[in-house]
């Protein structure tokens, strides 16, 4: 069996579903632990540093399938969307923990950190640029839109991901490795896209395998 | 200061509310008390660490106490690691006996004097409240001395118009030293009526024990109205000097980082506010304390800088 037929069988086998199951098990540890003291003496920071560490860790898995697919021929682009909607999944329980228990609602502190602090502007932009990806992740959208207007429109997602690497990079104190390789790891992973990072030899080059959803 | 001040019981006869606010918040989620050792002991401390003899003083603040096992977990100690809980992990490496301060600059009595002598000042109790810069808190029962008694042992001369500190260099036993996370040696530096004021001090340990390793064994200094990283940890020198001297994070951030850092909820960081703190232990929901100026010790220290453009000297 050849790779390309085998990573066919699984995906065949594997369901999508069992991407949210898999991907949301961490916040629902996450979460579990914040309440029962598993997060140590400052839960609300940690969860909210945690939570939006994943949400680029996902984030960063999704833009991962193409390289993946050019580099190897495994193609896993019938998982793209549910990975990246458990991705916003997290920057949006990431965004509702600062709201919520980082800021407790104080709405005036929000709208001043959203103005005044870079870091913040630039997460919250990524939020927002994320949400109507998130919301046309389906059929229905991309019939609406159209596969090319929808495909542009999901190309959002280069620049999303960067910019929330870049909101963690300004929040740390010093120059720490650990947002720096989100950044890094961004910024390759776009830089893997283009065609002569493309090693694909078989002549169904650049279509889309059977059960994919239009590339992002 | 109030006129009135209620009495303090020991350390050892409070059980802090938060701990069992967070039990209870903990009971309600578990259901059920399979994970009951998850929660820090009531008898707050570690029993193989020396314990120390000292007197109430009456510069404490009646604030409730961050509980023992918090005020031992979460610790910015960069010498071990950028994270919070790395100094926990991290620092029983460290060798604190035998252990000296160098005494030097602008003296004419200097020398080193070593932590038995430090360990044999009159020790006192003091709960104080600790700001990070990063906008979280602890209540502290650190065991010490005023700084100044230590800075009256010598003949300072008349020039000297700082006093500056720096913490021990090795990377063999500090692991965050092999990174260069921060320059090394960490430095700090007080202006010498700063370090003369009666509330900065000299702490050799806390909550009634030896200084534990993560909290910046043996030997640290205590600058309760500024933000936490002036209060320089482990420090193995103190020099007596004309200029005003380096400070690690003005030097890192010159523009998020003054010399003075005074507390000062009008001031903020670059980066966030400084209006209000998180303080440490007090649960997933706890309530944001509004932030005081000088840490709420503006009564004894305001005066020092009577004058000055504190927007300006941030």
């Amino acid at each position: 069996m050849t790779l390309p037929q085998f990573q066919n069988r699984v995906i065949k086998t594997v369901p999508e579903w069992l991407v949210y199951v898999v991907g949301f098990a961490p916040a629902a540890w996450l979460i579990y632990s914040a309440f029962t003291g598993g997060l140590g003496f400052d839960p609300a920071r940690a969860l909210e540093k945690e939570l939006g560490g994943w949400a680029l860790k996902i984030l960063l898995v999704g833009l991962a399938v193409t390289p993946l697919w050019h580099l190897t021929g495994i193609n896993l682009a019938k998982y793209r969307r549910a990975i990246g909607l458990v991705g916003f999944g997290y920057v949006a329980i990431h965004l509702a923990t600062y709201v919520g228990l980082d800021k407790q609602f104080d709405m005036g502190v929000i709208i001043e950190d959203i103005w005044k602090r870079p870091y913040i502007t630039i997460g919250m932009a990524a939020f927002v640029f994320l949400l109507p990806l998130a919301i046309t992740s389906n059929a229905a959208s991309i019939k609406r839109l159209g596969a090319a207007t929808w495909k542009k429109m999901h190309r959002l997602v280069y620049v999303i991901v960067p910019m929330g690497a870049l909101h963690y990079v300004m929040l740390t104190k010093t120059w720490q490795l650990e947002p720096i390789l989100y950044l890094a790891t961004a910024l390759l992973l776009l830089v893997l896209r283009h065609k002569m990072f493309d090693f694909r030899t078989r002549p169904q080059r650049r279509t889309a395998p059977v059960g994919a959803t239009p590339a992002a | 200061m109030p006129a009135f001040r209620f009495p303090v019981p020991p350390s050892s006869e409070i059980t802090p509310k938060n701990v069992f606010l967070n039990r209870r918040t903990f009971m309600a989620a578990a259901g059920g008390a399979a994970l009951l050792p998850a929660f820090p002991a009531f008898a707050e401390g570690n029993p193989d660490a020396k314990k120390l003899t000292a007197t109430p003083s009456t510069f404490s603040t009646t604030d409730e106490k961050t509980p023992y096992d918090a005020v031992t977990a979460y610790n910015n100690f960069y010498e071990f690691g950028t994270g919070k809980e790395d100094p926990a992990a991290n620092a029983s490496s460290l060798k604190t006996d035998p252990w000296t301060i160098k005494v030097d600059g602008l003296v004419n009595n200097s020398g080193e004097i070593g932590l038995e002598a430090l360990l044999a000042m009159p020790l006192e109790e003091r709960i104080y409240r600790l700001r990070c810069v990063e906008a979280w808190s602890m209540v502290v029962p650190w065991v010490g001395f005023s700084l100044s008694e230590l800075i009256k042992k010598y003949d300072v001369q008349g020039s000297a118009k700082y006093v500056a500190f720096e913490t021990l260099v090795r990377p063999e036993e500090m692991p965050g030293q092999a990174g260069n996370a921060l320059e090394w040696p960490y430095v700090e530096g007080l202006r010498m009526d700063e370090a003369m004021n009666p509330l900065a001090m000299v702490a050799v340990g806390l909550y009634g024990e030896v200084m534990p390793n993560q909290n910046g064994a043996p030997v640290r200094i205590i600058v309760p109205w500024k933000y936490g990283f002036k209060s320089i940890k482990s420090v193995v020198r103190m020099s007596f000097v004309e200029q005003q001297p380096p400070t690690t994070w003005n030097i890192q951030a010159p523009s998020e980082y003054g010399f003075y850092s005074n507390v000062n909820p009008e001031v903020d960081h670059p980066r966030w506010s400084q209006a209000q703190e998180r303080r440490v232990g007090t649960g997933l929901f706890a309530e944001r304390i509004p932030t005081l100026p000088f840490n709420g010790y503006g009564e004894q220290v305001a005066s020092l800088y009577s004058g000055m453009d504190l927007k300006a000297n941030f």
